[in-house]
């Protein structure tokens, strides 16, 4: 009989240590999938090492996958702050490629370079905003569960995304690709030297990461947010409007999620593509980011260039072993479950057999 | 367009909603008792890999789809060891569930992409019944696991409002409490209901991988089990509406792919069953409703009991 217990303080030692120790025994149990399908597991983590982190191209393709990881991951800490669920940033990232993709294609093509890239994140943050506000109005005012709305809005968006590949938007010169047209060169963002690192892209996230942390730590809006996540009974009590908490919150995490798609479009792909071109599920693996991250948006920077190597280590064990693009999501969903359990290592304790004994 | 088109459509609308009303009869009951699993995903994969896998090892349909089903159950232990006995958050636990699924399926179906299946599960048209005009052939021409859900649907309604096992599960699932101290065992029963509706996924996978699409294709199950969630919310958790439910969102997959030859947008189509999710849980949201239509009210609370 396995008892859970909560401590009446959280643990000092466990909520430094359970992250550390969440991550090897993940670790521990990935080796032993690989072990079961005949691939020596050390060998098989060393390439991802060296693969993601081991070269110069190697680090630079990790930054160029934790920069949407970075955003989004960042987005989300706010939202889960207030202990609202948005779940939704894969599809806010869409709305925001989207809404980039109509200022550079439709909008105002023929715009000078510091005109049309500034309105392209603008339009961003406004599409994923709006992705995200509905499932927080409807949270809000109706009390949707928002975790069912802003994942519902997610495959919205996504097919979305396809109507306007195949139909309306696809591209005359696109060899019957599900793409739009090449974006204008003044819509494409400048890259750090032969990288493919689009910097300002990741000054921008690094910038959110700084300002949603003071944004959270510092301001009364933060403080709001705070409390409503710690206890919105006790916040309502205080006067603050749950209503308006909820629908900030979702605006700030939505468009924040939108900025994201922008730096695919504009940073990468130059084009519009198929949902899965744009994001091989960003939004849903920068959940884990922020998870892991503990919501700080300080330490979602560096889980994100974690889950970032993850990705590119993930391409080199399947060029090397031959293993399948998604033996990567095995990585992801054993970690979050050995996070979850130590998570509550931290605030409960667990007890073994009738009479208790201390774990 | 006329009356064979939708003879036509409305036969190939249940095969196609077949495997989501396997998936959303056992989401009903997890959700019922007040587990959300958002793993069905990941079950429903590792369902799909296990069924075709062992259907083509041993060579026997059966075989495949209880293989299936037994990795969905096991499956589900984990959300359910998380979410129940360690009170974690449900949410993330279900997409950790549906993560690993996605990844292990693909590293598991690795050896199965491209083979063929040569052992299929054929259709059997029932003697009198599909001679019917009109419902004879959309309701009566099909394979034996169709008929199999036309009996579990009114079942599992019928287990879960007219037993008293049944007013046990719905009631952990409203007010897990008041069931503890009438003396229900409110983690047994959250514990089975996760399991059954882990096994149910796994049957809708195989049913996907064996009967409706045989053969193995990486990421295979293409959103479907996030279908089966917004299903679940469709149906108003009754699994009579779900069967209904499933054929609709079943056909709707069908004229994706029949209408386009009209100039209708399959991508617009396959937006509906999300969009009908959303109106219905607006519709349900007021708090009359929402005891009417039977939203849980514990849904994704874990439950901790009181200490003496």
């Amino acid at each position: 009989m396995i008892r859970v217990e909560k401590r009446l303080t959280p643990s000092r030692w466990m909520t430094l240590a359970a992250p550390a120790i969440s991550l090897t025994m993940a670790l521990a149990v990935i080796a032993l999938v690989f072990l079961g399908y005949g691939v020596n597991p050390l060998s098989a983590y060393k390439r991802i090492f060296k693969g993601a982190f081991g070269s110069l191209y190697g680090l630079s393709e990790t930054t160029v996958k934790a920069i949407p990881l970075m955003i989004c991951g960042v987005g989300l800490s706010i939202a889960f702050k207030a202990l609202i669920w948005n779940i939704g940033a894969e599809g806010q990232l869409l709305m925001g490629a989207i809404a980039a993709t109509w200022v550079a294609l439709y909008a105002i093509p023929d715009a000078p370079k510091f005109v049309l890239l500034p309105c392209m994140f603008a339009a961003g943050f406004i599409g994923g905003a709006i992705w995200g506000l509905i499932p927080g109005i409807l949270k809000a005012k109706l009390k949707a569960n928002e975790v069912i709305t802003s994942l519902m809005m997610v495959y919205i968006a996504s097919e979305l995304v396809n109507y306007l590949v195949y139909g309306p938007w696809k591209g005359a010169e696109e060899w019957g690709f599900p793409y739009s047209s090449k974006f204008p060169p003044s819509a494409r963002l400048p890259r750090l030297f032969t990288t493919r690192i689009h910097y300002p892209t990741l000054l921008i996230a690094l910038a959110l990461a700084f300002l949603i942390y003071i944004l959270v730590m510092k301001t009364k809006l933060g403080y709001e947010i705070r409390v409503t996540g710690g206890n919105p009974e006790a916040a309502r009590y205080a006067g603050m409007s749950y209503f308006k908490t909820v629908v900030v919150v979702m605006l700030i995490s939505g468009g924040i999620a939108g900025l994201a798609g922008v730096g695919e479009v504009a940073g990468i792909h130059h084009r519009l593509r198929y949902p899965h071109g744009i994001s091989p599920g960003y939004g849903f693996t920068a959940i884990i980011v922020a998870w892991l991250g503990r919501l700080n948006p300080l330490a979602i920077v560096l889980t994100s260039m974690l889950f970032g190597g993850l990705l590119v280590g993930g391409d080199a064990i399947q060029v090397a072993l031959g293993l399948p693009v998604a033996t990567i999501n095995i990585f992801n969903g054993v970690i979050l479950f050995f996070i979850l359990g130590g998570e509550l290592l931290t605030r409960y304790k667990i007890i073994l057999g009738r009479e208790g004994r201390w774990v | 367009m006329g009356l064979k088109f939708l003879i036509d459509a409305l036969k190939a609308a249940i095969p196609a909603g077949t495997p989501l009303l396997f998936g959303t009869l056992g989401e009903i009951y997890a959700e019922r008792s007040g587990v959300l699993n958002l793993g069905i995903e990941g079950m429903m994969i590792m369902g799909a890999v296990t069924g075709f896998g062992v259907t083509l090892t041993t060579g026997n349909v059966w075989l495949g789809i209880a293989a299936a089903a037994m990795v969905g159950g096991v499956l589900s232990l984990i959300h359910a060891f998380l979410s129940i006995t360690l009170r974690a958050n449900q949410v993330v636990s279900g997409l950790a569930l549906t993560m690993f699924g996605l990844g292990m399926s693909g590293l598991v179906g690795k050896m199965y992409i491209g083979k063929p299946l040569p052992f299929q599960l054929r259709s059997v048209p029932i003697p009198l019944l599909s001679e019917l005009p009109f419902l004879g052939p959309i309701l009566f021409q099909h394979d034996p696991l169709v008929y199999l859900s036309f009996f579990l649907a009114p079942f599992f309604w019928f287990f879960l409002f007219k037993t008293r096992v049944g007013i046990s599960i719905r009631s952990v699932g409203e007010s897990p409490a008041t069931a503890d101290a009438l003396g229900v065992n409110v983690f047994l029963v959250r514990y089975l209901c996760v399991i059954l509706g882990g096994i149910l996924a796994g049957m809708g996978g195989a049913y996907l991988s064996v009967v409706y699409a045989p053969a193995w294709i990486e990421g295979m199950t293409a959103g479907a089990g996030w279908i089966v969630i917004a299903l679940t919310i469709f149906s108003m958790w009754s699994p009579l509406r779900a069967l209904l439910g499933a054929y609709l969102f079943g056909g709707v997959k069908v004229l994706q792919y029949r209408l386009q030859k009209y100039g209708i947008s399959p991508n617009l189509l396959a937006m509906l069953p999300f969009i009908f999710t959303i109106i219905v849980l607006l519709a349900g949201t007021g708090e009359v409703i929402r005891k009417r239509i039977g939203a849980p009210s514990a849904l994704g609370i874990p439950y901790a009991r009181e200490e003496k």
